[in-house]
C-alpha cells in the first residue's frame, strides 16, 4: 500500500503497517470529530513516525497514486477539518483549465 | 470515514474533475506539463523566501544579541561602581531582550526546517516532472487517443497529488513567512528607533547616563592611561620597521629574476 505523508512525499508500507496505520487513522477521526487537539497531535506523530519509519520511500522519479494521505506533521486539528469540509486544494493540480 | 481516506479523496477527485473536462486526452499532456514546469518555477521561488525570511531572522538574532550583550556589560559596569539599582534595571532589560531572542530562535528553527523540506519537495518534483515529460512521449507515439486514456489517467492523478501537496505546502511556508514578516517588521522598527529599549522597561538611556555621569572620571584616567601605553607601544614597532626595511629591496632584487627563467621557458 502507498501512504502520501503531505510535505514529505510518498512510501511503500507492508499490510502489518497498514493495519496498525488503520488503528491510528481511527483515533486521528475521533480527535477530528471531537475535536480534540491533543489527542490529534498524539495519533498524528505516532501514524508519520510509524510511516516514516517503517515504510520504503517511493523513487522520486515514480508517478503513483496514494491509497492514504496523512496530513501535514505539524498539522492542527483545524487545519486538518478545514480541509475536509471545504476540500479544496490550492494552484491546479494538474494544469487544467 | 477514515481521515486518511478522505484526505486521499480530495486529491484525486481534483485530478478526475480536471481529466473529465478533456477532449482528446493527448492533447493536454502538453499543456499539463507546462503548468508542471511553471509549478517548479514557483516552488523554486517558494524556497528562497523562505531563505530570506530566515536569513532576516538571524540578522535580528544577531542585533538582539549585541543588545543583551551590551546591557550585561551595563550591569557589570554598575555593579562595580556601587549602583545595584542601575544594575538591577539593566538585568531586567537583558531578560526581556532574551525572551525576545528565544522567541526569535524558535521562528529560526521553524523556516529552517520549511527551508528544507521545500528543497527536497522541488527536488522530487524536478524527478517526476522529467518522468511525465518521458511517458507523455512515449503515449503520444504509442497509443492512440482511446488507448491512451488509461495511461494517461495513471500518470495525471499521480503527477496531480505531487503537484496539489506542493501546491499546499507552498501556501502554509507563504503563510508562515507572511506572519513572521510583519512580526519582524515590529521588531526591525523598534530596533532602529531605538524604541525598543524604551518598550522593554527600565529607561536605557537613564542607565547610561548615570553610568557615563559615574565613569567620565575614570574615564579620563583611564584613556590617558590607554594613551600612554600606545605611545609606549609603538616605539619598539618603529625599530622593528626599520630593521625590516632593508630586507625589502633583497626580494625585489629576487623577482627579476624569477620573471627571466619564466620568460625562457
Amino acid at each position: 500500500m502507498i501512504v502520501r505523508i503531505l510535505g514529505e512525499g510518498q512510501f511503500r508500507v507492508d499490510d502489518d503497517v497498514a493495519a496498525k496505520l488503520t488503528a491510528l487513522d481511527k483515533d486521528l477521526d475521533a480527535a477530528v470529530r471531537d475535536d480534540q487537539s491533543a489527542a490529534f497531535t498524539a495519533a498524528l506523530r505516532a501514524a508519520v513516525s510509524l510511516v516514516r519509519t517503517s515504510g520504503a520511500p517511493l523513487a522520486a522519479d515514480e508517478i503513483a497514486t496514494a491509497d492514504y494521505i496523512l496530513p501535514f506533521s505539524d498539522a492542527t486539528v483545524d487545519e486538518v477539518r478545514k480541509l475536509l469540509a471545504d476540500g479544496t486544494i490550492p494552484g491546479d493540480s494538474i494544469g487544467l483549465p | 470515514m477514515s481521515v486518511m481516506k478522505r484526505v486521499s479523496l480530495i486529491f484525486r477527485a481534483k485530478a478526475d474533475r480536471a481529466l473529465d473536462r478533456m477532449e482528446d486526452p493527448r492533447e493536454t499532456l502538453d499543456y499539463s506539463y507546462k503548468q508542471q514546469v511553471e509549478m517548479l518555477t514557483r516552488v523554486r521561488r517558494g524556497v528562497a523566501d523562505v531563505a530570506t525570511s530566515r536569513k532576516r531572522v538571524e540578522l535580528q538574532m544577531n542585533s538582539l544579541q549585541k543588545e543583551i550583550n551590551r546591557r550585561d556589560t551595563q550591569a557589570r559596569d554598575a555593579l562595580g561602581k556601587g549602583r545595584e539599582d542601575l544594575a538591577r534595571a539593566a538585568l531586567q532589560n537583558k531578560a526581556q531582550l532574551q525572551s525576545q531572542y528565544s522567541d526569535l530562535e524558535t521562528q529560526f528553527a521553524s523556516l529552517q526546517e520549511q527551508e528544507e523540506k521545500l528543497t527536497v519537495a522541488s527536488q522530487r518534483l524536478d524527478a517526476k516532472v522529467q518522468a511525465f515529460r518521458t511517458r507523455k512521449e512515449t503515449i503520444k507515439a504509442t497509443y492512440t487517443a482511446a488507448e491512451a486514456q488509461t495511461r494517461i489517467n495513471e500518470a495525471f492523478s499521480g503527477i496531480s497529488e505531487e503537484m496539489g501537496d506542493i501546491g499546499l505546502a507552498i501556501q502554509r511556508a507563504e503563510d508562515k513567512t507572511a506572519q513572521m514578516q510583519a512580526r519582524a517588521g515590529a521588531i526591525d522598527e523598534l530596533l532602529a528607533s531605538g524604541a525598543l529599549e524604551d518598550h522593554v522597561g527600565g529607561n536605557q538611556d537613564y542607565i547610561q547616563a548615570e553610568l557615563d555621569k559615574l565613569g567620565a572620571g575614570a574615564g579620563i584616567e583611564a584613556d590617558l592611561a590607554r594613551m600612554k601605553g600606545e605611545i609606549a607601544a609603538s616605539a619598539p614597532k618603529q625599530i622593528e620597521g626599520n630593521g625590516a626595511a632593508p630586507a625589502a629591496p633583497a626580494e625585489q632584487e629576487a623577482e627579476p629574476a624569477d620573471q627571466q627563467a619564466g620568460d625562457g621557458l
